[in-house]
């Protein structure tokens, strides 16, 4: 990797990652800094999305599918769902941060600072080529399907026992014995 | 294209999930934040797996696996937040202390109780009221 | 000869153990249970000391008759292998430890017969008279010993059996205290005894009394004199000289027939017996003998003034004993040692008849003062006649024992100040400069002489306040004489006291003789004098301003109060409090401190989960900036 090229000139995939990564950073920070409930949830949605950019560039592109699919589509509906069931506030709150968040502030920078000390000391002369194909649907399904079927077989019934331990646990006509 | 970058964002992105799991008060926007933290792992895995060439898409696969994950997570989370909900009537973390030895009076009862006594019995709980509507 | 030596030894401490055990193991019906178990402990005190008696008789006899002095038969039961010096469990009798022993079990047959009288009534009579053996035993064992170590164990043995018997009526808390004071200050002096004979025995390389008697000359004059002057601490604490005499007096708070036991016939002469069994050692120390001397002159003299100012009858005896105790150390200090052991002998006849006389006349009266006696001469006729033996054996009147001793003591005090080097009787090697120096030895004489004077009439007042005038409240009325058992051994006694001075066939000194009788009549004439003039009061305004200085014994006992008890409560107040508030409080505190740290740690436990999820984060990211670090 010594011939790795220079931080200096960067290429277009570079310029697009580190434009999402900015995106994503950037609401990644409105989600956890926003007064607003709700718009918690939709900048993690355009936080997600970013990232199935990333994932794209990075020519992942059926776990990028993917990740919009369930995430921006299923999950965030979901949590909008549960914010409306708890019937957060809509609009603006001035309580959403707890006491603890000057603790809280200090431990993530430590950990920004640590993990980003130690990521780029560690990855400093990494490079790759990046050449498309690597993670189409194909690809990945014949990974999947050859070579970690036990372990999605395993994760079909974890998601069976965490359908069924939700249900249980949100309605409220079934009671412990 | 350089993998510090996927991964400083990575890094960046897993230390605010910190941040919103320690400062948020209200549970589902930690619950939110929790995802920001896996996302994070998921483009680490990601990067790496493009990185290393890995012929048994290891990466990848890994990453679809904690995307079914985090949504049964989700899902399990959204279920104990709403059944809590339907408990007491909130949601907020910091008033969800159940795990504290019960009562500030246990404090002022002075240096006689043992240290190392055993705990009295607990005493009513917050949200007692709403007791009967428990699973 | 040795065997029954080992007997004598042996049978009143077998006895002992007897009296101890037997009322116990014997179950006795229970109609006067306590009343027979008092005879049957009864026989096993009087059963073997009469016995050791006689086999000390024997032996004293076949000793003297085989030998005219010095000559000694000695006997090793075992060796003991020590590392340094070995210990050899052996008696041996000599001329003087032979008649001692005599001495020791006569007087100790009588105090058993006479106790059996005096302690009818008393409840713990089985253990009282089982002490009584162990200490017959323990002195015989001092008076018998061939080694330094034996006879230091019969010397502790004593020591104990002294605080059990004075605290016999521990009930009465003077009582208790009395006992614990005579422990502590005979035990004072013991420290300095024992380590005087660790250093004699070092010098002489044995602790056989032999080796270490025939050896000094090798050893250096520091030696000498230090292991002396140790050995010296150990002799004024037994027998109440000088420093360590406070103990005596109080100690008449036990039983009367433990004060004529211990406190003038047998423990007390310990000290003095120890000096003459080693006396050519104290011959080679004259700084020793010097001091011997200024603590028996300081003695006599102080204790016959405190006798002559005490109300209660057996502090008078006390006092007299500390006198005439000083009186046979001056005899020691001025190099005789026979005279000393010759007044001892009659000393101890005389003053043990004495105390048991006070006894009879305690017992009858009821009280122990003497303000509460007087006109007892009717009432009880044959404990008037022994007591005036007695106390003219005290005042050393011919023809009573004390006469004849006095007047031996005295001559040789006379003599050593005039004595040149080397020519003092004992037969001092001349390599060491011998004689008392003449200052001392003429403050000895002086006081020796101003004390037969007090003596007289100390004697005399008691004499008088007892028996004399008119009967004193409500004693006259069933004052009459004690009980058989109480009166044989007494009359027993008086003979010994009257005639022991014809046993010893030297020839008074008439000059000192003629000296002594004066003034002992001189100080009874004046307190005769003093007495007719006012039967009813007590002769000892005598003293005038000095009286009441007497009557507290020169306030030697307070002077000591402040200058060693009360420190010593204050240190162990002290230390009572420092374990309280340190020591305690140290774990206390500690424990009180993990209490509040765990109050500081509690405020985390909250319940807040968030607070616990950013501990453990912190932590983690400690963990791995160490091991980033680190790693």
């Amino acid at each position: 990797m010594s011939e790795a090229p220079s931080y200096l000139s960067p290429t277009g995939h570079e310029i697009v990652f580190l434009l999402l990564g900015v995106v994503v950073v950037g609401t990644g920070l409105l989600v956890v800094t926003t007064r607003q409930v709700v718009h918690a949830a939709l900048w993690l949605v355009v936080c997600l999305g970013a990232l199935a950019g990333c994932y794209l560039v990075l020519t992942a592109e059926f776990v990028a599918w993917v990740q919009v699919l369930i995430y921006v589509g299923a999950v965030v509906v979901l949590l909008l769902f549960g914010i409306m069931l708890t019937r957060a506030p809509i609009g603006r709150s001035p309580d959403l941060d707890s006491r603890n968040r000057p603790v809280a502030a200090v431990v993530a920078l430590a950990t920004a600072a640590v993990l980003v000390t130690v990521v780029v000391d560690g990855f400093r002369h990494a490079y790759v080529d990046l050449s498309p194909g690597k993670g189409t649907a194909e690809e990945v399904g014949v990974a999947v399907f050859r070579y970690w079927v036990l372990p999605f077989e395993a994760l079909s019934v974890l998601l069976l026992a965490a359908l069924v331990g939700a249900i249980v646990i949100s309605r409220t006509d079934i009671r412990g014995r | 294209m350089h993998i510090v970058y996927p991964v400083v964002v990575s890094a960046l992105l897993f230390s605010i999930g910190v941040y919103g799991v320690l400062a948020r008060r209200n549970t589902i926007l930690v619950l939110m934040s929790v995802e920001l933290m896996l996302n994070a792992v998921n483009l680490n895995l990601i990067a790496f797996d493009v990185w290393l060439g890995d012929r048994l898409h290891g990466g990848q696969v890994l990453t679809l696996f904690v995307i079914v994950i985090a949504a049964a997570e989700l899902g399990l989370g959204l279920a104990i937040v709403l059944a809590v909900f339907r408990n007491r009537r909130t949601v907020d973390l910091d008033s969800l202390r159940d795990l504290a030895e019960p009562g500030p009076d246990c404090d002022a009862a002075g240096p006689d109780r043992g240290v190392a006594g055993p705990a009295p019995a607990p005493g009513p709980r917050r949200g007692t009221g709403q007791e009967g509507a428990a699973t | 000869m040795m065997v029954m030596v080992a007997c004598a030894v042996l049978l009143p401490f077998l006895g002992a153990v007897g009296g101890l055990l037997g009322p116990r193991a014997v179950r006795f019906a229970a109609r006067r249970a306590a009343w027979r178990a008092v005879r049957f402990a009864a026989w096993f005190a009087v059963v073997p000391t009469a016995v050791a008696a006689i086999l000390a008789g024997v032996a004293a006899v076949r000793v003297l008759r085989g030998g005219t002095g010095g000559t000694a038969v000695a006997g090793t039961l075992t060796v003991v292998e020590t590392g340094s010096l070995p210990v050899a469990v052996g008696l041996e009798v000599t001329r003087l430890s032979a008649l001692t022993g005599v001495l020791v079990t006569v007087v100790a047959l009588a105090v058993q017969v006479y106790s059996v009288g005096y302690m009818r009534d008393d409840r713990r009579y089985p253990s009282y008279s089982a002490f009584i053996s162990l200490f017959t035993s323990a002195m015989l064992l001092v008076v018998y010993a061939a080694d330094l170590i034996v006879l230091y164990v019969g010397w502790e043995i004593m020591g104990l059996c002294s605080y059990l018997l004075i605290g016999h009526w521990w009930e009465d808390r003077a009582n208790s205290r009395a006992a614990v004071k005579a422990f502590l200050v005979t035990r004072l002096g013991d420290v300095g005894f024992l380590f005087g004979i660790f250093v004699l025995a070092v010098g002489a390389g044995s602790f056989r009394i032999d080796d270490v008697v025939t050896k000094y000359p090798a050893m250096s004059t520091t030696v000498l004199t230090v292991g002396t002057l140790l050995l010296l601490v150990g002799v004024a604490g037994k027998s109440a000289q000088a420093p360590l005499h406070t103990w005596l007096p109080d100690a008449m708070a036990g039983p009367t027939p433990i004060s004529a036991l211990i406190h003038a016939a047998t423990m007390v002469a310990a000290g003095i017996f120890i000096v003459a069994r080693l006396f050519p050692l104290f011959l080679a120390a004259p700084t020793t003998l010097a001091v011997l001397a200024i603590m028996a002159a300081l003695g006599m003299l102080g204790a016959a003034l405190a006798a002559l100012a005490q109300d209660d009858l057996k502090r008078v005896l006390a006092y007299s004993t500390i006198s005439q105790l000083a009186f046979m150390a001056g005899a020691l200090a001025a190099r005789d040692d026979d005279a000393a052991i010759f007044h001892l002998f009659t000393h101890g006849a005389f003053k043990a008849l004495l105390f048991l006389c006070a006894g009879l006349i305690i017992h009858r009266a009821a009280t122990n003062l003497m303000s509460g006696m007087g006109g007892l001469r009717r009432a009880m006729p044959i404990t008037f006649a022994t007591t005036t033996i007695g106390f003219a054996a005290l005042m050393g009147l011919p023809p009573a024992s004390g006469f004849f001793s006095k007047d031996a003591a005295l001559a040789a005090m006379g003599a050593a100040p005039g004595a040149a080097p080397g020519t003092a009787p004992g037969a001092v090697p001349s390599a060491v400069p011998s004689a008392v120096p003449g200052a001392v030895g003429w403050i000895l004489y002086g006081t020796a002489l101003a004390t037969v004077a007090v003596t007289g009439a100390y004697a005399t007042r008691a004499w008088l306040r007892t028996f004399f005038g008119e009967p004193r409240a409500q004693t006259g009325d069933h004052a009459r004489e004690g009980p058989a058992s109480m009166l044989w051994p007494v009359i027993l006694l008086a003979v010994p006291a009257l005639l022991l001075g014809f046993a010893v066939p030297a020839a008074p000194h008439w000059g000192t003789a003629a000296l002594s009788v004066a003034l002992a009549l001189l100080g009874a004439g004046a307190v005769y004098a003093t007495w007719r003039g006012a039967p009813d009061a007590d002769p000892a305004r005598l003293l005038g301003p000095l009286r009441r200085a007497c009557e507290q014994a020169f306030y030697v006992d307070t002077a000591y109060n402040a200058l060693f008890v009360r420190p010593v409560r204050w240190l162990a107040h002290a230390v009572v409090r420092a374990d309280d508030t340190v020591v305690d409080g140290a774990v206390r505190g500690s424990g009180r401190t993990a209490r509040g740290l765990s109050g500081v740690l509690r405020l985390a436990q909250n319940g807040n989960a968030q607070i616990y999820v950013s501990g453990l984060v912190a932590g983690l990211l400690i963990i791995v900036v160490g091991a980033v670090v680190l790693g």
